[in-house]
Formats: structure tokens, sequence, C-alpha cells
């Protein structure tokens, strides 16, 4: 009632933010994607690029990826957010080298393969887990250029082409479970399909890394 | 029907399948050393272990639970001999106890995947179990004696 | 005591076959609650009817019944100690259990069977070893007898009564001896010849709590019991205008849905049936008086109320007129409600007849619940049988002086013709009310040429516990709860301050409030000692020498102060980006001092290293749960600290489960080093001592840390950022 403050974060761990590409690095991810991009796509060269409707798109694309439905599980560190303030998982949870927990805190112990229902019960689905630590996937804290740098970048995206990166976010059951979160839970900005729609105009418009 | 093995004892159960294990485990098999203390997931009072997995019970549906091994703190030991319940009273850990199931549960699955857990693994191993008597300063000396106690069992108890 | 003030040859209470066949010593075995009601309560110069207290068997099991609940504090243990010592019992046969309820089991001091305000153990002091000690002269006796000997030629030890030779054990003496006539005096054993009390003792509840066989009242089952979860108004004080039950009724297990005071209670075969069917009920609440209740707008209230004179608690020559002439500093502290949230959630079982009601559940307020429960049944009082089991935590929550979790199992019980149940679930417990009191404090002090205050007006706002209940009469005098401004009005500090005057607004509300754990000291420690932390700044002394200045007069703070500093390496250098901050107040009459070590980082991240901790209760029965107690406390009061909070918005309670009311976890408790202070002075509590100083003790420890000087409860992370 006194502030809007997070309360769980007193004690919360917090880890570097040591993630930050260098700006070289953006360039050289930047070429290597839309080199990638040329060759993996079955026309490209029929079709006209427009950089600036790929940048536009993506910011469109990174308002979801930031919606705490889709960061809460890409945090920076090893502990899942919660809530639409993205405070630490309360009972200190940690991804673990599976990224499904640890001990007696595995994310199934509480998440089952549904949501269940009534307002903050635990949410699920059949694969609800957290980026592995050798893959991490932070989407905590990105800008939108070093997002769209990282999500575009093989190495860091879970070796995806931009089309497996395209059927991934169509696809994937805990990507959709974004758009269906259980009882009480804010949805991302955009919808599913609008959302998706977005992914394609930016890459099929050279998957731009925007400024 | 649902058949549940509990304590390696198969149970014949009317529920419906979205019941919570907690109240089939409590009000149906009377398996009363599982607690209720919030009914989603926050407090670890009803951790039980589901394939040897700490789940809490209040949340698992009967559905998940059937054709696996599911064990509550009754099954633990019959007689406090576990090293867990050994540490447990001779720290003197429990106030008034009614979260203390719910901790030697997670403790056990902590303990079998780190038979000789840091403070730091304690700490993330435990802090999904809730003590309102405070007692954590001596669940985790409890579980580091109990680590002790384990690991000189496992060495043939030799002294 | 006299032959007719003996209980005849009748006894008390069933002894739940825990022990059968044997002794008793005294008397005969059980009746029931009426001959337990004839007997005479406590009072002084008469010796305590050891049968009601007391049982050894053939086997030489020795069972001590408890007159007072067990929660977590430890009494299981300390009071079957006391019996033990006087007994000279073999401490390995000895165990514990509670009593019913009985005008011989109530509190020595209150009148009236409780368990509170920490006194269990040294309101029991001597009348249970009294008790023990009654028991040990009639073993003698029946041994001498039995030897052929006197009985000053016999002595005892560990459960066994020796001669020259010859010997028996308890067991075999316990028939003959609960034949002769109790005796009229008793001489108790100098405290040098001590072999149980003071001694660091194991707690005897522990193999049953480990193993899941403990029976809370949660655990209760009887043969034909339904279970209820009943609907309770959103808004306090709210009646139900209508309701529809036929959803609720089809959910498969629902057997009932009747009407009670507080609301629609549902009746199912299982929790989850009833739960599910509660949750199908459809309701229409006439809206109570707290209508619109809001926490913003009452924080706005009682700021404002704190701008003008309340009621006087405390005065001394003439501080308004002092306050008048030099620098005056003035400060405003605030703490929210809280909820106790013990972890088993309130419930009760009920069992009624035409001419009985019988009650299981875990409560602090035996008298009281069954005053209660036999005017809503229409029966005698001691028709109203309680079986008390092991609670869940009490924290003060389960002594309602309205038993409100009781009656309304009564009800239940009464307006379905059932044996019933009523569990509430978590959300039920923290949104249902009877809360610590929010509190807000505005201090003016004036300092001298030394640095001490000088003149210092203080006046509280906060609603009173008492007020409206039947401790009314007895505990509200001239308009201030004594309950509110404990800490304060009776405060060491303020008595040496020439010119104060402490006054009380007790602004009515509606919201439903209860003593929480340390209850008044709860709020008023956190005050004072940061108060005091800030005048050491202002008059730039340490915060332990500007205390030991203050408190010269006042020994026992000085003790345990004293000891918490020397025990922490107050002074002495410690890991960078750490500081420590201290707090000393009493409480329960015990003084308990507490020192905090803390590190703040930039971004606001606190972390509570380490805690000190010192008592001096005087003698410590057990002081192993002396110790646990002060732990207890300490994690109790970090829940507050750190994060507890309820609040109202549109006559709402906000919170509802520990996703949103938390509560301290594992990641979050510091190593805690507790020490109980050698000492002859008067006995005091230890179950609530822990709880008050530790708020300060971290605060001003932050502020040691950052310069920010943190003035309301719980404390935000946004208060802690420096970058």
């Amino acid at each position: 009632m006194l502030t809007n403050s997070k309360p769980h974060e007193h004690l919360a761990m917090k880890t570097n933010r040591n993630l930050i590409p260098t700006a070289a690095a953006f360039s050289a991810i930047a070429i290597a994607g839309y080199a990638f991009h040329l060759q993996g796509q079955d026309a490209p060269a029929a079709k006209k690029q427009d950089a600036a409707a790929s940048k536009a798109a993506f910011k469109e694309v990174y308002k979801v990826l930031m919606h705490p439905r889709c960061l809460n599980c890409h945090p920076n560190g090893d502990a899942p957010l919660q809530g639409d303030d993205s405070h630490p998982h309360i009972q200190n949870v940690k991804a673990g080298p599976e990224g499904k927990g640890v001990f007696a805190m595995k994310c199934t112990n509480c998440h089952q393969e549904h949501n269940l229902p009534g307002a903050n019960m635990p949410p699920g689905n059949e694969v609800w887990h957290l980026p592995k630590p050798e893959m991490p996937l932070v989407f905590e804290g990105k800008s939108p250029k070093q997002l769209a740098a990282q999500i575009k970048d093989p190495k860091q995206n879970g070796g995806k082409t931009l089309e497996q990166l395209f059927h991934h976010v169509a696809e994937d059951k805990l990507v959709l479970w974004g758009w269906n979160p259980g009882d009480g839970r804010t949805l991302p900005p955009l919808s599913h399909e609008e959302f998706t729609k977005q992914m394609r105009i930016w890459i099929d418009n050279g998957a731009e890394v925007p400024d | 029907m649902t058949t549940l093995t509990v304590n390696r004892k198969k149970h014949d159960v009317d529920a419906d399948p979205s019941t919570p294990l907690l109240w089939v485990l409590r009000d149906l098999l009377h398996l009363t050393g599982t607690k209720f203390g919030c009914g989603m997931a926050q407090c670890g009072a009803c951790t039980v272990h589901l394939d040897g997995e700490a789940v809490r019970s209040c949340v698992t549906p009967l559905s998940r639970a059937e054709g696996k091994e599911i064990t509550t703190i009754e099954g633990l030991s019959s007689d406090n001999s576990h090293p867990l319940q050994v540490a447990w009273i001779e720290q003197d850990v429990p106030q008034c106890g009614y979260c203390q199931s719910g901790q030697i549960m997670s403790a056990a699955v902590l303990l079998r995947e780190k038979p000789n857990p840091t403070d730091e693994d304690i700490d993330m191993g435990m802090s999904g179990n809730i003590c309102r008597c405070g007692t954590y300063q001596r669940i985790r000396c409890a579980i580091h004696r109990a680590a002790e106690l384990a690991g000189a069992g496992a060495k043939g108890g030799a002294k | 005591m006299s032959g007719k003030e003996r209980i005849g040859r009748r006894g008390f209470l069933k002894a739940s076959g825990l022990l059968t066949g044997g002794l008793v010593v005294g008397f005969q075995v059980p009746l029931g609650q009426r001959a337990a009601a004839q007997a005479p309560p406590p009072g002084a110069g008469k010796l305590p009817p050891p049968n009601a207290f007391l049982r050894i068997a053939a086997d030489g099991s020795v069972l001590v019944l408890l007159a007072h609940s067990e929660m977590g504090q430890g009494i299981w243990t300390s009071l079957p100690m006391l019996i033990a010592e006087e007994l000279d019992a073999d401490w390995s046969k000895v165990k514990a259990q509670h009593c019913g309820v009985a005008p011989v089991y109530n509190h020595t001091a209150f009148g009236f069977q409780i368990t509170g305000g920490s006194t269990s153990t040294h309101s029991e002091f001597d009348r249970y070893r009294q008790v023990g000690a009654m028991a040990r002269q009639l073993l003698v006796q029946a041994a001498a007898e039995k030897f052929g000997v006197k009985p000053e030629d016999c002595k005892t030890d560990k459960g066994v009564v020796t001669a020259g030779n010859k010997k028996a054990t308890y067991g075999e003496l316990a028939e003959a001896a609960g034949k002769l006539p109790t005796p009229e005096k008793v001489t108790l054993k100098d405290p040098k010849d001590w072999k149980i009390i003071g001694k660091d003792t194991k707690r005897l509840d522990s193999p049953e709590k480990v193993n899941g066989t403990a029976q809370f009242g949660m655990d209760v089952q009887l043969p034909g019991m339904l279970t209820a979860v009943v609907a309770r108004s959103p808004g306090f004080g709210g009646q139900v205008k209508s309701f529809d039950s036929k959803d609720a009724l089809a959910v498969p297990g629902v057997r009932q849905v009747v009407q009670v005071p507080s609301g629609v209670a549902v009746l199912a075969d299982h929790y989850w049936a009833a739960k599910q069917g509660r949750d199908k009920l459809k309701i229409e609440w006439e809206e109570g008086p707290t209508a619109g209740l809001d926490s913003k707008k009452l924080r706005e209230e009682f700021k404002k109320l704190a701008g003008t004179a309340g009621n006087k608690a405390a005065q001394a020559g003439d501080a308004a007129a002092a306050l008048a002439k030099g620098k005056i500093l003035e400060m405003e502290y605030f703490v929210p409600y809280l909820a106790h949230a013990p972890m088993e959630p309130l419930n009760c079982t009920v069992k009624l007849s035409a001419d009985k009601c019988e009650i299981w559940s875990g409560t602090q307020l035996q008298t009281v619940d069954q005053g209660v429960a036999a005017q809503i049944t229409g029966l005698k009082p001691e028709q109203v049988e309680i079986h008390t089991t092991f609670l869940g935590g009490g924290f003060g929550r389960r002594a309602t002086p309205v038993s409100d979790f009781i009656s309304e199992a009564v009800q239940v019980a009464k307006a379905s013709g059932k044996t019933v149940k009523v569990v509430w679930s978590r959300e039920d417990d923290i949104r249902g009310g009877y809360y610590r009191p929010s509190f807000l404090h505005r201090a003016k002090i004036a300092l001298d040429e030394k640095g001490h205050p000088r003149a210092w007006d203080h006046v509280l706002v906060g609603q009173s516990i008492l007020a409206g209940t039947p401790f009314e009469a007895a505990m509200v005098k001239d308009g201030i709860d004594a309950t509110s401004v404990e800490g304060v009005a009776d405060s060491p500090y303020l008595k040496e301050v020439p010119d104060h005057h402490v006054h009380l607004h007790s602004p009515k509300t509606g919201v439903p409030v209860l003593w929480w754990r340390s209850v008044g000291h709860s709020h008023t420690a956190f005050v004072m000692e940061s108060l005091i932390d800030e005048l050491a700044h202002e008059a730039k002394k340490d915060p332990v020498e500007y205390r030991r200045e203050l408190l010269k007069d006042h020994p026992r703070h000085l003790a345990a102060l004293n000891y918490a500093v020397e025990k922490s390496g107050w002074g002495k250098p410690l890991e960078k980006g750490h500081f420590r901050g201290v707090s000393v107040h009493e409480s329960f009459g015990s003084f308990v001092a507490e020192v905090a070590e803390v590190s703040v980082s930039k971004e606001g991240i606190l972390k509570i290293h380490k805690v000190t901790c010192a008592i001096d209760c005087g003698l410590a029965v057990n002081p192993a749960g002396v110790k646990a107690q002060m732990e207890s406390g300490i994690i109790f009061a970090l829940s507050a600290v750190l994060h507890g909070e309820i609040s109202f918005a549109d006559g709402k309670v906000q919170q509802r489960n520990f996703h949103d009311y938390l509560v301290a976890r594992m990641f979050e408790a510091p190593l805690i080093e507790a020490h109980v202070v050698p000492s002859t002075g008067k006995m005091g509590g230890a179950g609530e001592c822990g709880v008050p100083p530790l708020a300060a003790a971290v605060t001003n420890a932050i502020f040691a840390a950052t310069g920010k000087r943190l003035r309301e409860l719980p404390i935000h992370v946004d208060q802690l950022k420096t970058a």
C-alpha cells in the first residue's frame, strides 16, 4: 500500500549483467545473420527487402518478448521471475543444470502439465522449464538492438536458423503458453497471430537489428 | 477408481481425477502427517515424494499420481530411524511442528541429490518450505548433521 | 491443602490410553469433565490437587498434564521439567499431555485457562514444582512403609526410592502412594540441588513431530464427521442477504449447506468437495460497517489524529513548555496491520449431542471457548468438553476474546446437526481479520547539553485490541489500553526524561484486531529503539555508549545489552560493507538485546548476515528452549520487517495467501546466536520477547550502512537504493 516497489527484492541474489555484446560483435552478427538469411530463403532475391519495415516489426516483436509472460522465464541470472512486476520467484528458485530446478525445488514439483484454475495458482504446461545455463537466452534488461542481435544469432539462440526461430515462436508449446497463461494473468500486448506476423515481417525484410 | 501406491501399499481411491493428492492422502486415506498450509504450492507443508521428487501435493492432481510411487512422512521410516529424523530430534528442530513433515520430505530429496550440501544448496533446496516458528537455522544444522549420519552409515557405520 | 479441598476419591480427565492401570498419585482414575469442574481453581496459599496434573503408572511412566497449550514455545517440555525436578523422576519416562478445560487449570495469575503473555513457565513455576514435590513425598511415604524405615531415611533419584539396600521404583510404589492422603505442605528443593531445572533439555514432542503422528486440530477424524468450509463476508462484519446453494449441493461429496451468523457453511465428505462447493455458492452480501475501508485513507486519518491531544498514558513535568524552547527533533513512524498466519490454518471440530458439546481444536483460550460454546448450545459450561490438540502455531491468533473460530464451528454443528470439522483455507486466514493493529507514532524530542533527551512528547495512534472485549474492564483504564502503549509509557528512557508526555488515540475502524506475538511491543520497541538511535546520532555518540548512559539505572537492560554487544564483537572490524545495529527492549518481564549485522547493495538489496541476541529472563528453566524462542522470535519479527503488510482497498483485504503476504524463508534467514544471560532476577517470559528488538536492530544497522533512517515497516527495496 505504501509504495509500488517489489518487496521481494531485498535479499534476492543479483548476478552481473555481463552479457552485453560489444558494438563490433553486433555488426558482425547482423551481417552474418543477413547472409544466412539470404541463403536460407527460397527466393529471397525476388522480393525487395525493406530494412525500415524489418526494424519496425522487431519493435513490435520486442514488446512481446519483454512482456512478463515471456521475459519472466528469460531472466538475467539463474532465477526465474514472477508476476507483472517481474520479481524474483519468491521461493528462491534456481534454474539448475537442466533449467528444470534443483533438489526439492524442481519446476514440476509445483507446476503441472496445465494451468491450475484460480488466481495466482501455479501455471504450467507439459514442458515447463527455463533456458539451460549454457544457452541462457536472456531477455531481461536487453534493448531492442541487443535482443534482436541475440535472437538471430545461432550461437545465442540455441542454434536456430531464422526459419527455425520462426517455427519456434509460432509453434512451441511454452511460447504459446504466453497467450494461455491461466486465470488472472495479463497477456502480451500483441495477439499471437499478430506477433508471428510481425516476426515474419522482421525476418522477411532482413531480420534487421534496430538502431 | 484410481489405484495409488502410498508407502509401498496399494489403495483404491474413489475421487475425481482432478482432486489434489493432498486431500486424497489426508481425508480419504487418513494419512494426516502430510499437512495443508496454503493450497497453492507456496508453503511446502504438503510436500510428499512422487517417484522420488518432492512434489507439493496440494496442487498435484490425483491423476498425476496414478501408477507412481508416493512416499509420505509416514513412509520415511517406521521407527524415526531415518538420518533426517534422528538429526531433527538431536538438533531440537521442531517447535509447533506443523511444517516439519514437509521440511523433512524436501530435505530428503536435497540429501539424495547432494549428500553433502553447502549452505547455499540448503537455501536453494529448502526455500520452498515455510516455517512460521522460524526453525530455519536448526533445519540447516540438522541437514548438515543428517548428511554426516548418512555418510557414516554409507561407510558401513564405521566409527 | 485441607481434606475438603482434595478431590475426594475422584479424578479428572481421561488418561487417553497413554497410561493405563497403576497409579495415579493421590487418587483414583478419571471421570469426566463434571468431576473436574468441581475441583477448585488455584488460589493463594493452596496446594494444587496433584491428580489434576500428574499420573504415575505401574510401569513407572510419568504423565504430566499441561494446563497450557503447546504451540511451539516448548511448554510441553518446560512444565514437565518442573514436576520431574521435584519428583526426582526418570526423565526418560516422562510424557506430557494437554489437560481438558476446568477451573483447576486456570492460569495462576489470570484466573482463567489461557496460554498467553509469555507466562506459561513462570506462572506454573510454583504449582508444577509443588505437584512434583507432593507426589515425591507420597512415594517416599509408601516406600518407607514398605521398607519399614522412616521417610527421612529414604532417598529418591531417577524414579527410584532407596533406603540402605532396599529399593523400589515409582511404578511399584504408585498404587500404594495413591491411597495415602495428600500432604498438607511440601518443601521444595534448594535450587543448588536442581538436576533438571536450568539444564538444556531436549523437547519431549520432537519424536512425534518428525514422523507425522503429532495430532493437530486439522488431523482430527471422527466417525461420521463431515468437513466444512464457510463463505464469509468479503468485508468485515458483512451479513448474508440471500444465498443460492443449488450449484454447491450439486458438487459430488457436498452433503449440506447451512447459514450461520458468520456466513454460509458447506459441509462435505472431505475438504476438497467442501471448497469446490463453496466456490459455487451464490451469495448476496449486506455490506458491513467497513465498506470502503482504505489503508491510505486510514493512514491520513491517523496522521490527522496525531496532531491532536489524545488520552494521557504517561506524564511528568510539562513537555509542551519544555519543547517550546530550543531545537526540537520531530519524527513520525508507521507500521501496518499484520496477520499472524500460523502454519496450521484455523480449524475446529465439534460433536454435539443433547447434553454434551465436545470440541477438538488447537486453542489458547479454553475457558472463553467453553463459555461461548455453552452460550450457543444452551448447555452448561461443564457440559462443554475441550480436547486441546497441538497448535500449528498460535502467535495470539488462537486466543480471540470472542472465540471466533470455535464459536463458528459450534454454530455450524448446531445448524447442521452433524459432527463437523470446520477448516479455514489460507485465504480465509489471511483475510479473516484479527490483525496486529496498524500504528502511527509521532515524537517531538529536545536534547540537553549532554545530548540526553530533556523533553519528549509522544503520541500513538492505533486501534485498541481490548476495547469491546471481555477484557476491557480489567485492562483499559481512563481510555488507555495498556497493550497500545506498553513499551512507550513504561519506557526506561522516558523515566529519565524530566518533561515527558505520552498520549494515545484509539480510533475505531471496524477492523478486527488482536494480540500478535509481543502485542504492543511489536511496534513500540521498533519506534523507541529507532528514536534512541536517532538521538545518539544527533548527540554524536556511539549507539551502544549512548544507551549505556541512558540506562545506567536499569541493570537488567544493561546486562542484556552488554552481553549481546560483547558477543557480537561490537566495535571490532567487520567484513567490508557490513554494518551493525543494536536494540534492547523489555517485554513480558524479560530483557532482550539484539545486534544485527547487515549489508546493503547499491541496488538496495539488503542482506541480514547475523543476529546476536542476549536475554535476561531471570531463571531459564530450559535454557535450550529459551534460545530456541529467541531464534523463533527473531525470524517471526524478520517476516514483518521484510514483508509483512495487510492493506485494505474498497473495504477488502488486499492479500490472500503466502504469495502476497510474504514471510521469511530459509534463504533470508540470518545466522542467529542466542545467549541466555546468567541472572538471579525475577523470572520473565520467552515466547514473545525475542520479537520486539529485531526491527530496530535491523533498521539501525541499515542506517549505519546507508545513512538512511527507515521509519516505517516493512522495508521496501526502493528505500534502500543508492545507485
